[in-house]
């Protein structure tokens, strides 16, 4: 069934809805909840490494909002494409559309809070007297646009092989731990040793994070960084793809 | 009665044995060898499946539980691909595999009307178009704006159908949906597929219930280990599968 582009348009709008929809649905709170989740973590790391280790650094506060926040989106959408497939098996085993909407659905969801926490973060830098400046207007568009395709790429391999392989979902859970702490997310990334430095430039969430906060905090956008986070989408919106296609065909009869 | 719509040729479909790789890394590991020959190991379900179905036919097919019906409809619904063959199908097609797939329980009864035709192939605004007269058929109305979780299995049945039946679909592909919803409900949803059929939409049917293949189709198509047994007008194909299944 070969249909316009603005029935494709519909269902990822549905599709994406009704995510949104159906987290906050039942819970008093809503809205409030996807941001208090990082700001409450911003508060334990503000205690953990500023005033604990004592982390030489100012405006720490912002510093660690930006980065959360950020972070939360490329962690939540993760690990939801991990089980979005098996949660809409009904879908899958009984009506036709296609299959790589299901993750799409689930970064969209998890972009819609981060944009509805932007104001948030606004607010939290004008409280430390960082104001908005004119790179922000192409400088959020172009940071979404790259990490959206890095994370859907990643999505779309999560979801498809956790469908053959279940335990994959626990990896996911782990994996993400393990680059919360290796990306300079909660210290700055002038404070890793010199040795390891270059080492830094294999984690593709350092020139995504690393930007966000030049963009928040020096008003400035690193074009370098910017590229090899366009790199690093593309690759992984490619291979995505093309794992989830090679797989997309089974599975009805594994789900 | 000239134009073909749907044509199978020589399906064959198998289900690999997946259990040992979907039940986790821990079985997968310690049932390595019996895992990797279930990989091998395929369990066929259809074999050589081939026939066609022309423009306003009403096909039922009828088999024991486990034959084969329900893949022969998703093969054909295009939800799972075959082993071998060729599938043709020209036309819109309306899978009611299962009443209500995609229906969520915590958005309302309209929100899941949405969801669900647009999953089913209509646009945003078709669905919009046509929400009243979908609400109307369901008879719903009043509950409507409740959480579907609140719905009866029955009610969830009426909205799930209600969607179907209002896609504009040129293929309607029936699996054993109707026997939900109480006597005056499956009444109306008859009669809305006797309308359906008089316009000219085809209609694949699985069912248990004989008498109503024999008094609403014109071709019935007998599986039976996993291989058409028979195929052909209604009253000879169900009474030779009367007689059969009472003999067993």
């Amino acid at each position: 069934m070969v249909r316009g582009w603005r029935y494709y348009i519909d269902l990822v709008w549905v599709l994406t809805v009704k995510e949104i929809k159906v987290k906050y649905k039942s819970s008093v709170l809503g809205y409030l909840w996807s941001v208090l989740h990082p700001l409450s973590l911003s508060l334990v790391f503000y205690f953990a490494v500023k005033l604990v280790l004592r982390i030489p650094m100012e405006n720490f506060v912002p510093f660690l909002v930006v980065g959360l926040f950020s972070w939360q989106w490329f962690s939540n959408s993760l690990s939801s494409c991990a089980v979005c497939l098996l949660g809409n098996a009904s879908l899958i085993k009984k009506v036709l559309f296609p299959r790589y909407l299901i993750p799409m659905s689930a970064v969209l969801n998890d972009l819609f809070h981060f944009l509805m926490s932007l104001p948030v973060i606004g607010f939290i830098l004008l409280l430390f007297k960082i104001y908005p400046s004119l790179p922000w207007a192409y400088g959020i568009p172009l940071l979404l646009l790259a990490q959206f395709s890095f994370t859907y790429g990643l999505g779309l391999m999560v979801s498809a092989i956790n469908v053959f392989f279940r335990d994959l979902e626990r990896f996911v859970n782990i994996g993400l731990n393990i680059l919360f702490y290796l990306t300079p997310i909660i210290y700055p990334s002038r404070l890793i040793p010199e040795k390891i430095y270059p080492y830094i430039f294999l984690n593709p969430l350092f020139p995504l994070i690393e930007n966000w906060r030049r963009l928040f905090l020096e008003g400035a956008l690193d074009f370098f960084l910017l590229a090899l986070s366009f790199l690093w989408g593309l690759g992984s919106l490619c291979l995505g793809l093309y794992l989830f296609q090679k797989f997309s065909q089974r599975f009805a009869e594994v789900i | 009665m000239s134009e073909v719509v749907i044509r199978l040729r020589e399906v064959t479909k198998s289900y690999p044995g997946y259990s040992y790789i979907t039940s986790g890394f821990k079985n997968f590991v310690f049932n390595l060898r019996r895992a990797l020959s279930g990989i091998r190991k395929r369990f066929i379900v259809l074999q050589d499946i081939s026939f066609e179905v022309y423009r306003g036919e009403t096909v039922g097919v009828i088999g024991r539980n486990g034959a084969g019906k329900s893949t022969l409809l998703g093969l054909i619904a295009g939800v799972i691909k075959p082993d071998r063959g060729q599938i043709e199908v020209r036309g819109r097609i309306a899978p009611l595999l299962e009443l209500g797939a995609g229906f969520h329980p915590e958005l309302t009864g309209r929100e899941n009307i949405i969801l669900n035709g647009v999953l089913l192939g209509m646009t945003r605004r078709e669905v919009m178009n046509k929400l009243e007269q979908i609400i109307e058929f369901s008879e719903l109305r009043e509950f409507i704006d409740q959480p579907l979780r609140t719905f009866s299995s029955g009610m969830i049945a009426r909205l799930g159908f209600s969607v179907v039946m209002h896609l504009e679909a040129d293929i309607l592909l029936v699996d054993e949906v109707l026997a939900v919803g109480d006597s005056s409900f499956q009444k109306k949803c008859w009669q809305k597929l006797c309308e359906l059929r008089e316009k000219g939409v085809t209609i694949l049917f699985v069912s248990h219930a004989l008498d109503q293949i024999e008094k609403f189709c014109n071709c019935v198509i007998w599986i039976d280990n996993h291989r058409i047994r028979a195929m052909g007008k209604p009253s000879e194909v169900v009474s030779i599968y009367r007689v059969e299944s009472e003999w067993k």
